[in-house]
């Protein structure tokens, strides 16, 4: 399990996460949402230790990785399998070169298991038939779902995800969210997504953490994120007109099912 | 502020180094790095090695047999005077100034741009030492490969002169090569190869630094990729004169 205590970042002394204290749940999807500049992207950098914290505590199963020794951060990481925003991918290596680069690092399974597991991890997003392409020769889709292969070809126990939609169409956006949600209960795996996309949360997103301006203003399942109170949160989630009138037609719904009753 | 900058560059420049020249994470990884490497920034470099110092060997040797016109001074000068240049200033630092904007370039946004599309970042998070991964190879491959280069660059040159001479007939062909033999000293060689060895190491080194440090887009990574010659240039000279007065 992961736990952040009392988070705080600054940048030049800005504040960009404000006292942020949570827990994100065991197997499932957590989702950490809010408009672009509120801090998604430097609270998943802190969790994974890309950016320091100006203070707080971030616990991985009770062990904590703020100021940790360089070589337990290392061991920790190997239990980590993040998916970028741009992918990340090296342009150097082909697609199944990308998925096997972390097993040649570390696996210690010999040549032949090393390619059989790539192999399985690029079926796995679908991918089998672009193995011998260079990234330059895939579309973006296809590069977020080798991104995602190369992060689960260790078995990690954290998947991070920085804006998995981004760039995408609707329909490639949902297979991609689809493919994160199975993998995360098919390898029982802890995952962590930062999005802004409504519909991504709405298909995918189990615990949600809602931020605003580096502050955490509200956290709750998807499906107390229609009925949420909160000015805020409400502001985010129906500046779209697709989830006004979602809302609308809800309360519609309840309201002539209070008077038949 | 200026100086505290320049101090923190430092600073920021041996903790990188210390990083990059620790035991890589796989041996069987470093190696294969370190082939690619050989020959991307090595054996690709030799045909603008060869090229550079046959030209200019063969301009060393025209412009002395020209200016060279005393009666005083044997004709057989113009191969001595010749094939110390070549040996003791050209095929190392000149030729290092030159490789420093092929190489130096190449590698500065080859990293910077891993840098910028987090791809440094990606290794890291799969706990590799990035560092030493993307910097350590580049290095060991580009100072172990410099001898073969600063060879290479000594035979075409001194070749170049002999073709000049051979076609112009001034000096004399036999008279050239007697001159190349003329008090011949192993030593300046050997020291040749040191410092272009030392200047390999500064050129795959601070181009390295200058990339990884990147922050911002792609005007960042051209900006390091200029930064990086520049300083390079200024290094390589700055080692010269200092590598000079201590073995002169």
């Amino acid at each position: 399990m992961i736990e952040v205590k009392d988070l705080v970042k600054e940048f030049d002394g800005r504040v960009v996460l404000d006292n942020i204290s949570t827990r994100f749940k065991e197997g499932v999807v957590n989702m950490i949402i809010g408009k672009s500049g509120s801090g998604k992207t430097v609270f998943l950098k802190c969790l994974i230790g890309l950016i320091d914290p100006t203070s707080g505590v971030i616990n991985y199963e009770g062990k904590n990785i703020v100021n940790m020794r360089t070589r337990d951060i290392k061991k920790l990481r190997r239990n980590m399998g993040m998916m970028f925003q741009g992918s990340a991918l090296f342009d150097s290596r082909t697609v199944i070169e990308n998925v096997m680069f972390p097993l040649d690092m570390f696996s210690k399974k010999n040549q032949r298991e090393r390619l059989k597991r790539a192999e399985f991890c690029l079926d796995r997003v679908n991918l089998s038939h672009a193995a011998n392409l260079y990234p330059s020769e895939i579309s973006g889709g296809m590069m977020k779902r080798v991104a995602i292969a190369r992060a689960i070809a260790l078995n990690p126990k954290f998947l991070f995800c920085d804006e998995p939609n981004s760039g995408l169409d609707p329909k490639t956006s949902q297979l991609i969210d689809e493919l994160i949600a199975d993998i995360t209960v098919d390898f029982g795996i802890t995952s962590i997504v930062v999005s802004h996309d409504m519909n991504s949360v709405m298909n995918i997103g189990d615990e949600i953490i809602f931020l605003d301006e580096g502050v955490l203003e509200w956290t709750g399942t998807k499906d107390d994120i229609m009925n949420s109170e909160n000015k805020r949160l409400n502001e985010f989630v129906f500046a779209s007109d697709l989830f006004k009138k979602i809302k609308e037609s809800d309360t519609a719904h309840n309201d002539t099912n209070k008077e038949v009753t | 502020m200026g100086l505290i900058k320049s101090l923190e560059s430092v600073g920021e420049y041996v903790v990188l180094m210390k990083r990059a020249m620790s035991l890589p994470d796989r041996t069987r990884e470093f190696f294969k790095e370190f082939s690619k490497e050989t020959y991307k920034l090595g054996v690709n470099s030799i045909w603008l090695v060869m090229i550079i110092s046959f030209f200019i060997g063969a301009v060393i040797v025209m412009q002395i047999a020209l200016n060279i016109d005393s009666p005083l001074l044997p004709r057989f000068t113009v191969g001595v005077v010749s094939r110390e240049i070549i040996l003791l200033e050209f095929s190392s630092t000149i030729m290092c100034l030159i490789l420093s904007g092929k190489v130096g370039s190449n590698i500065a946004s080859e990293v910077g741009t891993m840098r910028v599309t987090e791809q440094i970042d990606a290794l890291e998070i799969m706990g590799v030492n990035s560092a030493n991964y993307l910097i350590m190879p580049k290095i060991t491959a580009f100072v172990t490969f410099m001898p073969v280069l600063v060879i290479v660059s000594m035979f075409l040159g001194l070749f170049g002169g002999y073709v000049i001479c051979l076609v112009t007939g001034v000096p004399p062909v036999s008279t050239y090569v007697y001159g190349i033999q003329f008090f011949f000293r192993e030593r300046f060689v050997w020291s040749s190869i040191i410092k272009s060895m030392m200047y390999g190491f500064i050129i795959a080194s601070v181009s390295a630094y200058f990339g990884y440090y990147v922050k911002g887009g792609s005007l960042e990574v051209g900006k390091a990729s200029t930064d990086s010659v520049v300083i390079n240039n200024i290094l390589i000279l700055a080692t010269d004169l200092v590598f000079t007065r201590i073995i002169a």
